[in-house]
């Protein structure tokens, strides 16, 4: 019988029942190189381990504090990342209150294990408890929420976590409606200070070193975790739900327990990241745990890395918190934004000798301009230049450095804003004319102002790369890319 | 029952609602078109509010005034909520517009970016400092002092006059350019559903331009109506106020204008009564009770009708 069926002349390589037919041929059209395709078929826990190895020997290969704080540091937002992972990444529900969980972990630790209320407990029966707390608190938060719309969801969380800041901030005085004395419980302003180290039944964790393991082997702990619930029931459900809630719903699955147990179990992680940030630093502030600036750390993390990937945290941490990093000091974030310059130029503008002449274009204009300075506005060469280093003092060569730069440069600023956007709507020859001016502007402006202010630029690059991540590439570095079906 | 306590925070209450409102329909118009949190909102009204600011600059500096009133005053406000509209427009332009058919968490994102640029920028552009935005000088005293008493010396000052004839202006024009004009019958089809708009020959672009740029230019408005009255202007301003006027917004039912001006009311007179009979630092929690009992009671707002999903 079989043989007999006539063949179709149309017929083709039909996609796996399951599989949307649009979504298997546009996987089938971006299908990458020849090298993705063998990295795609290494295992993935092949990469997690080689991961492990490298940041366990990380403390071997430098002797610098500063470096394993650095790591550490990066370790903490993997981790939250990897919290945040469950609910955005999985679930796809905004909670704009992550931070505050983070917070309430360390504000927990503090009070079990500080002389604040003279409570000195074993970091092995604080964790526990930290925990259960954080996942209760997490689950009282989405509670009301829990049938709303994702948009209502994030309000109602970042009130969340803007009251808990209020909260801890105005703690020093409380009394249960007025009835009893004024206790003291989170200090106020001025934190709880003095934390306890880990104290792991007994073995005192005490250096930066230390802490950093700890910080690993956690990480590592809640990577397999992930890792194995990525691919379970659970984890299949909450995926589910983030592509479409109403057909979740449809077939079966229990869409609100859902979410809480996805809210709960970030909220917990995120209560476990804290208990480690208290204690190495020894402090908290609530002011340490605002909603802004870490908040929007954390999820420029966990996008730059793709949301819904394991592998996409680790990435995005290292290289966000990195670059932060670097961003602290003039000479080096010079050489970051340069090659970041460049860098976008070699990937977008082919053939090379166009770059090359657009590069040389961008020197020149700062030369004939750096001669109209000299012969017209004496002033606008008097100004002392910021950054240095190699290359710092080659750009200081042909860039104008005026004497007071800070009006012009803000008002350069914002026409660097305008010309940005305004290369975006160009194209063909009129956006290669227009890239030179741009790029001295760019290199004008960086040197005169973005790099006299590093706390502040390396704000305003957060928010960049969050904008033009999401325009440009939604899924991340390591995502995959989601089809939108209407 | 002390009535000047009462009354003095009934009248801050009513202005500050104002504010609130004015920013909150920002919001709604927005989200009732796009679906979309704009969470760059409040941002905007924290650069109108520096629009305005800038004329005082130029006009000599909060301490040594040397205007008219009137003309300082109408300055202040075209040039904020012309600069605010056109903000407005360049984001949704740049940010927003390539996202329209994206996953939802995509364009909520892009908002926070868009406000922690805006809110950094202006850091690096005007200082992290408050600045005095009293300005001094015009009439001897500052118009938010000066004013009418009512009985039981409670002052009703000149700013919070202006507030409030000023928000009940741009109500009725807003009003009246959404009821009775083309382009507000449009913006009317394409929140009840963009596709079937388009297809009815509504240029949809062109609505969501012309939303942003009205949402914007009123929380431009709300920017210096804001400073007139508190007399002071600083980078993050916009966030707490965005969050509060987007609390009004939910609370009246997002989407319905009407519902937004009286959520707006409702926020301001919560925070003012609990500023004046609490503690000023639970005006946050009381206003968060608000949106949890109101999301509790009735999910779809005090004035909103229930969405049915439709697939």
């Amino acid at each position: 019988m079989s043989e007999d069926t006539p063949q179709r002349p149309d017929e083709r390589q039909v996609p796996k029942v399951g599989v949307d037919s649009w979504v298997a041929t546009h996987a089938q059209r971006v299908e990458g190189t020849r090298l993705q395709a063998e990295l795609a078929r290494i295992p993935r826990p092949a990469f997690y381990a080689g991961f492990a190895v490298f940041a366990a020997l990380l403390p071997a290969f430098t002797s610098s504090g500063y470096i394993v704080r650095v790591g550490f540091d990066t370790l903490l937002y993997m981790l939250l990342a990897l919290g945040l992972n469950i609910v955005v990444g999985y679930a796809g529900l905004l909670d704009l209150g992550y931070v505050a969980f983070y917070g309430f972990g360390a504000y927990a630790y503090a009070m079990l294990a500080s002389p604040k209320f003279g409570l000195h407990w074993d970091t092995l029966a604080v964790i526990p408890v930290v925990v259960i707390a954080s996942a209760i608190l997490g689950f009282l938060v989405a509670l009301p929420s829990r049938r709303l719309l994702g948009d209502y969801l994030a309000i109602v969380t970042l009130f969340f976590g803007q009251l808990f800041v209020v909260v801890m901030q105005n703690g020093e005085s409380v009394s249960f409606l007025g009835l009893t004395k004024h206790y003291d419980l989170t200090g106020g302003p001025n934190g709880i200070v003095d934390i306890d180290n880990w104290n792991l039944g007994g073995l005192h964790v005490g250096s930066v070193q230390g802490y950093y393991y700890c910080a690993l082997i956690t990480f590592m702990l809640a990577l397999t975790a992930m890792y194995l619930v990525d691919t379970s029931r659970t984890g299949r459900a909450w995926k589910s739900l983030r592509e479409d809630p109403l057909a979740a719903e449809l077939m079966g699955m229990p869409v609100n327990r859902l979410k809480l147990i996805a809210f709960a179990c970030g909220a917990a992680i995120a209560g476990l990241t804290g208990t480690l940030f208290a204690a190495l630093n020894t402090t908290v502030f609530a002011i340490n745990f605002d909603v802004s600036t870490s908040l929007i750390i954390v999820y420029a993390v966990l996008l730059l890395g793709g949301a819904g990937s394991i592998g996409g945290v680790i990435l995005g941490a290292i290289v966000v918190n990195v670059s932060l990093e670097v961003l602290r000091d003039p000479n080096h974030s010079t050489w970051l934004f340069y090659i970041l310059i460049v860098g976008v130029l070699v990937a977008k503008i082919r053939p090379w000798r166009v770059l090359a002449g657009i590069l040389v274009a961008t020197v020149a204009i700062g030369y004939a301009l750096r001669g109209i300075c000299a012969a017209a506005w004496p002033r606008g060469m008097q100004g002392e230049p910021v950054v240095g280093g190699a290359l710092g003092s080659w750009v200081n060569g042909w860039v104008i450095h005026p004497a007071t730069p800070q009006t012009i440069a803000n008002v350069c600023f914002v026409l660097l804003v305008v010309a940005v956007l305004g290369l975006t709507l160009l194209h063909g020859w009129q956006r290669l004319v227009a890239l030179p001016p741009t790029l001295y502007l760019a290199a004008f402006v960086w040197n005169n102002r973005l790099a006299v202010e590093p706390s502040v630029t390396r704000l305003i690059l957060v928010g960049v790369i969050l904008i033009v991540l999401m325009n440009a590439r939604p899924q991340g570095l390591l995502g995959t890319a989601r089809v939108e079906i209407a | 029952m002390n009535w000047h306590l009462f009354v003095t925070e009934l009248v801050t209450g009513i202005t500050h609602g104002c504010v609130y409102a004015l920013i909150a329909l920002g919001y709604s118009m927005v989200y009732g078109i796009l679906k979309l949190l704009n969470f760059a909102h409040g941002d905007v009204y924290m650069v109108g509010s520096y629009i305005g600011y800038g004329w005082i600059t130029v006009f000599g500096g909060s301490f040594a005034m040397h205007a008219n009133v009137v003309l300082l005053l109408v300055l202040m406000f075209t040039s904020a909520m012309l600069g605010g509209g056109l903000l407005g427009v360049v984001i949704e332009r740049f940010a927003y517009r390539r996202l329209r058919n994206a996953p939802r968490i995509a364009p909520l994102i892009t908002a926070l970016g868009v406000a922690f640029f805006l809110e950094n920028a202006a850091q690096l552009i005007v200082g992290a400092q408050q600045q005095q935005y009293n300005p001094y000088g015009w009439l001897t005293t500052p118009i938010a002092v000066k004013g009418w008493f009512l009985p039981s010396h409670v002052l009703v000052s000149y700013a919070h006059a202006i507030i409030i004839v000023g928000t009940i202006v741009l109500m009725v024009a807003l009003t009246w350019f959404v009821q009775r004009t083309q382009t507000g019958k449009a913006m009317r089809a394409t929140s009840y559903d963009r596709e079937a708009a388009a297809m009815m020959g509504i240029d949809v672009d062109r609505v969501i331009v012309v939303t942003f740029f009205i949402g914007s230019a009123l929380a431009g408005a709300a920017g210096v109506f804001n400073g007139i009255e508190y007399s002071q202007v600083f980078p993050l301003m916009g966030f707490q106020a965005g969050l509060f006027a987007f609390t009004a917004a939910v609370v009246g039912g997002i989407g319905n204008l009407p519902g937004s001006v009286a959520g707006g009311l409702l926020i301001g007179l919560a925070e003012s009564f609990a500023t004046g009979y609490v503690s000023s630092t639970f005006q946050q929690a009381v206003v968060f009770v608000i949106l949890i009992a109101v999301m509790l009671a009735r999910p779809s707002g005090l004035f909103g009708r229930a969405a049915v999903q439709k697939v």
